[in-house]
């Protein structure tokens, strides 16, 4: 059985049916994830605690105490800190740091205990390879090297969260957890022909989730299908008091929708989407998109059109400016979040100093990369005196605009759609030389983390260098479990989603 | 953005950079930072900022929970990862002669 192309709600019923076991299943992963290491998409795996998972998964089954996803495996991308796995964010600066306690995203996919009795039952695979502290569009800047694309592994994976990306795409994990400040579940997503959502802002907690910029990261799930993500998104999110940002309003099930008509009743109906107006930004078809990418797109809503949805163009008239915004708030937040690493507490600590201030910029300069010094330095500049009305508050007024221009489109239309990013994976080196070339690559996703707003990725084709394209569906805020039900039916009426990488056997 | 610019930032980021580091991330940051320029082109007058997203659908009080202790000591567990410790302390250079 290639359980490897099984998306998770198959593989449940497979566990539930004793046709395999969650150790079988596990051991059938680590497998190929040893097998899989040139694609770079894990930086720490442990099979003796993983099977420790699955045995007790399997005891959870054949007491009849399991949760639907009991024993299937997950992969965590490595920004979420896990008790026994080291927690890195791809940093030197943290090399071999051991949590004390499990993230609440982990905790609430685990095995439960007397700590965590909710825990979904999951068994963690590993922690996946990412940007250095999720800064990053191509996975390239990890302290442990590149992420390969399994489509082709002369092009990057995208970033922040590749590895997650290419751990699935490689069939190194059934699903995984990725984070996105900017796009970091989206874009990679989209680069390696996955499924991939970021729920609105406040669904699921950021507690033992590695900061970056606070008022924009959010964690989402990364698998085949929109259904695999709703199971794994019912079981991630929840209220949690120890996040403040964390909402009331958070568990539900996500996966509701499903199998429902738009406007209700069942979807054998010809039309499953008649009655939802799906909105085009003209702005995200502009000048800059790549001519497949626009083809590809736009196909996908002439397929949703077919479905039975209305296409209206609407206007998100500051999406250029949603760069600057951007990279104005994030390294402001990321200059204070990283502030704490000052090698005292955890983390390295430089090997000659003078000082105690010696001690924390050589500490600080030899565990950061490149790209978290250049946030760092920026952060700081935008949140000094004289230049914060400028440019810190400048940009958090401009936030509100962006915010407001999206509930004037929402008046046109029940959900936006345009691509995810304006070209298909690019060659690895081909843009670490140049900042800013880098940040334009953001252009169409950054608009909805500085709106809240939840956005998926969904496959919708192939360039004609044979590498996946992604539509970008974007949504109201708490309108998950409806953006999942248009994607599910797409893919119901599509196969882009179940191809696979030719070097993936 | 000057280079005097940069080593004062890198000094309040608490980060080392050395002239040769200084002049090649230099034009780097001027980069992004004409790129931030196009924000000042926005007329923003009599707008709130918005510091966090839900912000904009309502109100968010802080959310308060009762004092209690609720948590066990951890104190072996917190300072595993500790690079230097003596005593259950973290050590540091010494700060006081």
């Amino acid at each position: 059985m290639s359980w490897h192309n099984t998306p998770i709600a198959l593989m449940a019923k497979a566990l539930a049916a004793k046709e395999v076991s969650s150790k079988e299943l596990t051991q059938y992963f680590l497998d190929r994830i040893e097998a899989g290491k040139r694609w770079n998409a894990y930086i720490d795996v442990n099979a003796h605690l993983s099977l420790e998972q699955a045995n007790k998964a399997d005891l959870l089954i054949s007491s009849g105490k399991a949760g639907k996803l009991t024993g299937i495996p997950v992969a965590h991308k490595d920004v979420f800190v896990t008790r026994g796995w080291k927690s890195t964010a791809a940093s030197k600066i943290l090399a071999g740091y051991q949590s004390p306690f499990d993230a609440t995203v982990v905790a609430n996919l685990g095995i439960p205990d007397e700590n965590n009795p909710n825990g979904a039952g999951m068994v963690c695979l590993g922690k996946t390879n990412m940007d250095e502290f999720a800064m990053g569009s191509s996975n390239e800047n990890s302290a442990y090297g590149p992420v390969l694309n399994p489509w082709n592994a002369a092009h990057v994976a995208g970033g922040s969260s590749g590895g997650s990306a290419a751990a699935v795409a490689a069939g190194l994990a059934p699903i995984a957890t990725g984070t996105d400040t900017g796009g970091s579940i989206r874009q990679p997503s989209a680069f390696c022909g996955l499924t991939g959502i970021k729920p609105t802002y406040g669904r699921v907690s950021r507690y033992g989730m590695i900061a970056y910029a606070s008022s924009l990261d959010q964690a989402g799930p990364m698998g085949k299908t929109a259904e695999d993500c709703a199971l794994l998104l019912s079981a991630m999110s929840s209220h949690d008091p120890r996040d403040s940002t964390s909402l009331a309003d958070s568990g539900e099930d996500y996966g509701r929708y499903l199998n429902q008509a738009w406007q209700g009743g069942n979807t054998n109906a010809a039309k499953p989407l008649e009655g939802l107006r799906i909105g085009l930004p003209k702005e995200f078809f502009a000048e800059g998109l790549a001519a497949d990418v626009a083809k590809s797109v736009n196909e996908a809503a002439k397929s949703l059109e077919s479905l039975g949805a209305k296409l209206v163009e609407v206007s998100l008239p500051k999406t250029k400016l949603s760069i600057p915004v951007y990279y104005v708030l994030a390294p402001a937040e990321a200059s204070s979040n990283l502030s704490r690493f000052d090698g005292v507490r955890y983390g390295h600590r430089a090997s000659e100093y003078k000082d105690l201030g010696d001690m924390y910029q050589k500490s600080r300069t030899e565990g950061f990369g490149a790209e978290v010094r250049r946030r760092i330095l920026i952060g700081t500049y935008v949140l000094c005196h004289g230049y914060y009305d400028a440019y810190y508050l400048q940009a958090q007024k401009i936030r509100r605009i962006i915010a407001s221009d999206f509930q004037a489109a929402f008046k046109e239309c029940d959900v936006i759609l345009g691509p995810v990013a304006p070209d298909v994976a690019w060659r690895l080196g081909e843009k670490s030389k140049d900042p800013v070339q880098m940040y334009l690559e953001d252009i169409y996703t950054l608009s909805t983390n500085l709106a809240g707003l939840p956005a998926m990725s969904v496959p919708c084709g192939f360039s004609a260098n044979q590498l996946p394209i992604g539509m970008q569906l974007i949504g109201n805020y708490f309108s998950e479990a409806r953006l999942l039900q248009v994607a599910h039916q797409y893919q119901q009426a599509s196969d882009w989603h179940l191809r696979q990488a030719s070097e993936v056997a | 953005m000057k280079l005097d610019d940069v080593q004062r930032i890198a000094h309040l980021s608490r980060l080392e950079l050395s002239q040769v580091e200084a002049e090649a991330v230099l034009p780097q940051l001027q980069a992004i930072f004409s790129l931030v320029e196009e924000m000042q082109a926005v007329d923003t007058t009599g707008l709130e900022p918005l510091a966090h997203p839900i912000l904009f659908l309502r109100e968010l009080a802080q959310p308060l929970r009762a004092d209690l202790v609720t948590e066990v000591d951890h104190r072996a567990e917190n300072m595993q990862s500790a690079p230097a410790q003596q005593d259950g302390y973290f050590l540091v250079p010494r700060v006081i002669e």
